[in-house]
C-alpha cells in the first residue's frame, strides 16, 4: 500500500506544519489575546492528531519518497506580518494550510474504510472533525477582522 | 430601627413551600427626615444590583432624600437591600458632581458650554466619518442606563453611523448570561423565576455569592430555607460565604472547586446523573438535541477526575449530584464565578444541560436563572448597544437584518452584520492601534473595571484616539477625556429597565439633575441631531424626542420577537408591580416564567444564533444549523477541560480571584459616596487562608504586596475563608478618593493584576483566573478594611470588632401579604409570620 503511507506521511507532516504554524502566528500576534491562546489550543489538536497517528505510522510506514503527492507539501509560517491586515493574511494562510490537512484526512479516511481499517478510521474521523473546528475559528476570526483591516488599518 | 449595615437581610418572615412570600416594606430616609416630611413619592426600581426591586423615591424640597420599597411590587414585596437602602440617593447631591460640560485645553480639563463641547465632538466625528468612514467610532456603553436609552443609541450607532463598534460594561459582567442561553435555548431571556424560590425542592448557586450580590433575593431564599419544608441549598465557590454556611445547615453540600476548573466539576455532575440513570430519557428524546455527544464529552470525568482536577471530594461530588438528580424541583443560578471564570460559556451551558437531562424546566420550582449585575444590564443585551442586534435578532439572519432596516427605514447594508459586533475588549483594542478614533464612554469606568486596568488608562490617555465621557462625576476615566458631558442619573431622568426575571419597571423622573447635566437620552439625540442623520426619505433619525417615545419604537421594535413588549405601555407601568415580559395579547399582565410548552427558540428562522464551537469561539454556520433542523429542541453542548491561561507556577504560587463586597457596587461611583456605606467598607484588602497566611508569615491587618505577571497591589490583608492556594481582592477600589486614604494605601486596583484574556464564545473578560504572589511589606497597626459580616469575616470569629453603624432604617412585616399577579402561589398568603416564627431564624 505505498500510496497509503504516502498519504500517512503526508497527514503528519501536514499536520506538524500546521502546528508549528499556528504557534508562530499566535505568539507574533501575541498582543491580540484571543489569537494568541486560541491558536495555541489548536496547535495542540494538531500535536494530538499526530499523537494518534503514531500507531497507524508504525504499522504502515510513512513514506515520502513518492514523487507525485510531495508536491503537495506546503510551507508552514515561519513569520508572522505585522498589523490588522498582517493578521487577516497569517489567518488566511492558516485556513489554507488547515484546508490542506483536512483533504488529506478525508483521503486518508477514504483508504481507511476500504481497509476496513477501524483503528485508523478513528483517527481518521476525528481528527478530520477537529479540523473542520480549526477552520470554523479561522473562518470566524478573518470575518470579524476583516472590515477593520481592509477599511481603517492604521498605516504602521 | 435597623442597623442594615449590621443586620444586611434584616428580619425573617420565614413560610412554607409553595406559599407566598410574606411581604415586607424597608424604609430610608436622610437624616432629620420623616416620613411625613416627605412632599411626594415617585415610583421607581432599585439600581444597585441585578435584583431590580421596586421602589418610591423620597422627594423634599427638591431633593432626593430616601427610598421606600414597594410593598406591592412582584420583585421585592417591598424589601431593599443594604446598598439599596444606604446607597440610592446620597450620591445626586454630592458637591462633586458634574455640572458643565469639560473640555482638554493646554494639558487640563476646563469647562465649557454645551455647544462648545458637543461643537467638539460633531467637528471630530463628521472628520472621521468623510476621511475613514463609521468604523473609526467605537461606542462603549454602560449597564447603568436605561431602555429609551440603550434602544436609541443602538439605532444611532447602527443605522446613523453604522459602526458595528459598540459594547457595554454588562460584557464584563452579564455577556456570558445571554452568550449560554443563546447557545442552549437558541435566544437570550431568562427561563425562571424568582417565585421558583417558593416552589423548589433544592437550590443550586453556582459561582454565586447571592448572599452579598443579591441581598434581598438572599432574604427570598432565607425565608425558606428558615420556614417548613426548606429546600437543601448547594453552593459551588472557592471562598466560605454565607451560601455555603446556608448549604451546610440545609443539608446540602458546599464545593469549593480550584479556581478556574468549573467546566470539570460541571462535567463530572452531569456524567453522575447519566450514570445513576437521574435524565428524563423521554422528555430529552423529544425536547432537546445533542445527548449523545454530550454524554461521549462528560464520560471521562468521573469523581475521582474531577478530584484531581478540582481538589473537591469525590464523595461531595456524588451527593450534590444525587440532590440535583433526585429533588422534585432544582433552581439554578450562576453569577461572576462562573461568568468570569476560565470556559465560563461552556460552564454556565453546563447548568441548563443539568435542568435540561432532567426535564427541569419551565415549571414552578425548576427555573434557571443567569444572573446579571444589574438590572438595568439586561436591556443593553435587548436593545442592542451591546453586542447583539436589538430584539434579539441574528445578525447572521438576512431577514432579521431587513426587519430593523424596514423598522429604521434604511439600507440593510448600513446595519453592520458582517460578523458579531465588535466586543468590549476588541473595541479597546482598535482604539489602541488607532483605527478606532473616536470612543465615546458613557456611564461606566473602564480605567478601573476592565482587565489590565493600566494598558486601559494608557489607551484612552494616548492621542491616538478622541475620548469622549459621559457620566455623573469626575471619574478616573473621565479624567482622561478629551469632552466630558455631565449626565442626568437615576431619578433625575425617566425610563424603564428590566431586571434579571424580564419584570419591567418604570422609573419616574423625580428631581432635576444639578447645573446643566442631561440625561442620556437627550445627549445621544443632541449628537444626532447636530450630525444630521437622516432616514432613507430625509426624516430625522431617530425620530423620537421624548422617553415615552422612544419605549413606543422600542416596544414596536419587539413585535413577534421572543422578547415581546408590545402589550406594555407608560401608564401600564405606572401600577403597583413591575411586569415581566413576554407581555402581548396572549399574555396582557406578562409572563412568570419561558418555556412551559416546553418549545425554544430554537428553530432557524428564529433563532438569535446558529451557534458557536464552545471551545474555540467558531460560529455554526446556518446551513449546518438548518441540518441540526433543532425546531424548538434545546441544544445539549459540551466541552471537556482544559487548563486556565495563567496557572500557578514556582514564581506565582497563588490562584488570584477578584470580587464584590456587599457594601459597594461597581467602582464605588454611587456606594462610595454613602457614608453608611463607605465606612462598612472603606479601602481596598485581600483575603488570605489561614493555612497561606501562616506560611507566608502574615497576619491579620499587615500590609502585603499582591504581584501577578502585570502588576501589582499593596494592600491590607484578611485572614479569612478563601480557599488554600486562593488569594481574594474586591475589584471595587480605584483612585477617585484618594485624598481621602493614606498615601501608603494608594495601589489598590485589583484589576492591575488581572489577564487581558476572555471567554471565547461570551467575549468576556477572564477576571478570576490569574496567578499571584503575596509578600508581606510590613506589619499593620489593626485589622484590614474587611467587612466582618459576610463572605470577607476573619477566618477566626470575633477576632476583629464587627462591621456596624448603618444609619437607621424601618423594616415594617405587612399584615396581608399584598396578591402578586403571575404568583404561582397566589391565593396561598398566609398570615404575615409573628415575632416567635420569625424569632426562629
Amino acid at each position: 500500500m505505498p500510496h497509503l503511507s504516502t498519504y500517512v506521511g503526508l497527514a503528519d507532516h501536514s499536520e506538524k506544519t500546521l502546528a508549528e504554524s499556528f504557534r508562530a502566528v499566535a505568539d507574533g500576534h501575541a498582543q491580540a489575546a484571543d489569537v494568541f491562546h486560541t491558536c495555541h489550543m489548536l496547535a495542540q489538536w494538531s500535536e494530538n492528531h499526530r499523537e494518534g497517528l503514531k500507531p497507524i505510522v508504525e504499522r504502515y510506514g510513512e513514506d515520502a519518497d513518492v514523487d507525485e503527492p510531495e508536491r503537495l507539501h506546503a510551507d508552514g509560517l515561519a513569520e508572522v506580518r505585522p498589523g490588522e491586515i498582517g493578521l487577516l493574511r497569517d489567518l488566511q494562510d492558516l485556513h489554507v494550510l488547515a484546508d490542506l490537512v483536512q483533504t488529506t484526512w478525508t483521503v486518508v479516511l477514504q483508504g481507511a474504510q476500504g481497509l476496513r481499517d477501524h483503528e485508523l478510521l478513528d483517527v481518521a474521523i476525528s481528527a478530520n472533525a477537529e479540523t473542520s473546528r480549526q477552520l470554523s475559528w479561522l473562518n470566524t476570526r478573518m470575518k470579524a477582522a476583516a472590515p477593520q483591516a481592509l477599511i481603517v488599518d492604521p498605516k504602521e | 430601627m435597623p442597623d442594615r449595615i449590621a443586620d444586611i437581610w434584616g428580619e425573617r418572615t420565614p413560610h412554607a413551600k409553595g406559599t407566598v412570600w410574606p411581604a415586607r416594606v424597608d424604609l430610608h430616609l436622610d437624616e432629620g427626615v420623616e416620613e411625613q416630611d416627605v412632599d411626594r413619592w415617585v415610583q421607581s426600581a432599585c439600581l444597585l444590583c441585578s435584583n431590580g426591586c421596586g421602589c418610591d423615591i423620597a422627594v423634599k424640597d427638591g431633593r432626593m432624600v430616601g427610598v421606600r420599597g414597594r410593598g406591592t411590587d412582584v420583585v421585592n414585596h417591598g424589601r431593599m437591600g443594604p446598598k439599596g437602602l444606604y446607597g440610592s440617593t446620597p450620591w445626586a447631591s454630592s458637591p462633586d458632581r458634574l455640572t458643565r460640560p469639560l473640555v482638554h485645553e493646554g494639558g487640563r480639563l476646563v469647562e465649557t458650554d454645551w455647544q462648545t463641547a458637543m461643537g467638539r465632538i460633531v467637528d471630530e466625528s463628521k472628520r472621521l466619518l468623510d476621511e475613514n468612514g463609521p468604523l473609526t467610532h467605537g461606542f462603549y456603553t454602560s449597564g447603568q442606563m436605561f431602555i429609551e436609552e440603550y434602544y436609541t443609541l443602538a439605532v444611532i450607532g447602527k443605522a446613523g453611523l453604522g459602526t458595528p463598534h459598540m459594547d457595554g460594561n454588562t460584557r464584563l459582567c452579564t455577556a456570558t448570561s445571554a452568550a449560554a442561553f443563546k447557545e442552549s435555548f437558541g435566544a437570550d431571556g431568562q427561563p425562571g423565576s424568582y417565585t421558583d424560590i417558593e416552589h423548589c425542592d433544592a437550590i443550586f448557586l453556582y459561582g454565586h455569592n447571592m448572599a452579598e450580590t443579591q441581598t434581598v433575593l438572599w432574604m427570598r431564599i432565607l425565608d425558606r430555607t428558615r420556614g417548613e419544608d426548606p429546600p437543601k441549598v448547594v453552593c459551588v465557590d472557592p471562598r466560605r460565604t454565607p451560601v455555603a454556611e446556608e448549604a451546610e445547615r440545609t443539608g446540602g453540600v458546599h464545593l469549593a472547586p480550584r479556581v478556574g476548573t468549573n467546566l470539570a466539576l460541571m462535567n463530572g455532575l452531569t456524567r453522575e446523573l447519566f450514570h445513576n440513570g437521574w435524565t428524563a430519557d423521554v422528555w430529552v428524546a423529544e425536547h432537546t438535541i445533542g445527548v449523545d455527544d454530550l454524554r461521549k464529552v462528560v464520560e471521562p470525568y468521573t469523581p475521582e477526575k474531577v478530584a484531581e482536577i478540582c481538589g473537591v471530594e469525590p464523595h461531595d461530588l456524588r451527593r450534590a449530584a444525587a440532590i440535583f438528580g433526585q429533588s422534585k424541583s432544582v433552581l439554578s443560578t450562576v453569577l461572576q464565578g462562573f461568568y468570569q471564570s476560565h470556559q465560563a460559556t461552556a460552564a454556565s451551558v453546563a447548568v441548563h444541560n443539568l435542568h435540561l437531562l432532567r426535564g427541569l424546566i419551565g415549571r414552578p420550582g425548576s427555573g434557571v436563572l443567569q444572573m446579571n449585575g444589574q438590572p438595568t444590564a439586561q436591556n443593553n443585551r435587548e436593545c442592542g448597544a451591546d453586542g447583539d442586534l436589538p430584539g434579539f435578532r441574528n445578525w447572521n439572519n438576512q431577514k432579521h437584518v431587513q426587519e430593523l432596516a424596514d423598522l429604521w427605514n434604511v439600507d440593510p447594508l448600513t446595519i453592520p452584520h458582517w460578523a458579531p459586533p465588535t466586543n468590549a475588549m476588541q473595541i479597546f483594542n482598535y482604539a489602541e492601534k488607532g483605527s478606532i478614533e473616536l470612543l465615546w464612554i458613557s456611564a461606566t469606568n473602564p480605567a478601573v473595571s476592565m482587565p489590565e486596568s493600566s494598558h486601559i488608562r494608557k489607551i484612552l490617555s494616548g492621542d491616538q484616539c478622541f475620548v469622549v465621557v459621559q457620566d455623573l462625576f469626575l471619574t478616573e476615566t473621565a479624567q482622561l477625556a478629551d469632552v466630558v458631558l455631565p449626565a442626568a442619573g437615576w431619578g433625575e431622568k425617566t425610563g424603564t429597565f428590566t431586571n434579571v426575571n424580564r419584570t419591567v419597571h418604570l422609573s419616574d423622573k423625580a428631581v432635576d439633575p444639578p447645573g446643566e447635566a442631561k440625561s442620556d437620552l437627550d445627549i445621544f439625540l443632541m449628537y444626532s441631531e447636530a450630525m444630521g442623520f437622516t432616514d432613507r426619505d430625509g426624516a430625522p433619525l431617530p425620530t423620537w424626542s421624548t422617553p415615552e417615545e422612544a419605549f413606543d419604537a422600542w416596544r414596536a421594535a419587539t413585535a413577534g420577537r421572543p422578547v415581546d413588549y408590545t402589550g406594555l405601555s407608560y401608564d401600564k407601568l405606572r401600577g403597583p408591580t413591575g411586569i415581566p415580559w413576554p407581555v402581548n395579547e396572549e399574555a396582557p399582565e406578562g409572563t412568570d416564567r419561558l418555556y412551559t410548552d416546553p418549545v425554544f427558540p430554537t428553530d432557524t428562522d428564529q433563532c438569535e444564533t446558529y451557534g458557536h464551537d464552545l471551545l474555540t469561539g467558531g460560529t455554526v454556520t446556518e446551513q449546518e444549523h438548518r441540518a441540526m433542523a433543532p425546531n424548538g429542541r434545546a441544544f445539549l453542548k459540551g466541552a471537556p477541560y482544559t487548563p486556565a491561561h495563567e496557572l500557578p507556577s514556582d514564581d506565582y504560587p497563588l490562584l488570584y480571584t477578584t470580587g464584590r463586597t456587599v457594601y459597594q457596587f461597581h467602582t464605588r461611583t454611587k456606594t462610595g459616596r454613602s457614608s453608611s456605606l463607605h465606612e462598612a467598607a472603606p479601602d481596598a484588602w485581600v483575603e488570605l487562608s489561614e493555612q497561606d497566611a501562616d506560611n507566608l508569615g502574615i497576619r491579620e491587618g499587615d500590609v502585603v504586596s499582591v504581584e501577578s505577571p502585570r502588576g501589582a497591589i499593596e494592600v491590607r490583608a484578611r485572614v479569612g475563608n478563601v480557599m488554600p492556594g486562593a488569594v481574594f481582592a474586591p475589584f471595587h477600589y480605584g483612585s477617585w478618593d484618594l485624598e481621602d486614604v493614606a498615601p501608603d494605601q494608594q495601589h489598590r486596583l485589583a484589576n492591575e493584576l488581572t489577564m487581558t484574556v476572555w471567554d471565547p464564545v461570551s467575549k468576556q473578560p477572564c477576571f478570576k483566573t490569574a496567578a499571584c504572589r503575596v509578600t508581606k511589606v510590613r506589619a499593620g497597626d489593626g485589622p484590614a478594611p474587611a467587612p466582618t459580616t459576610a463572605a470577607s469575616a476573619p477566618a477566626r470569629k470575633g477576632s476583629v470588632p464587627e462591621t456596624a453603624g448603618g444609619e437607621p432604617t424601618t423594616s415594617e412585616v405587612l399584615t396581608e401579604t399584598p396578591d402578586y399577579p403571575n404568583d404561582p402561589a397566589a391565593g396561598t398568603a398566609h398570615p404575615a409570620p409573628t415575632g416567635t416564627i420569625a424569632g426562629r431564624s
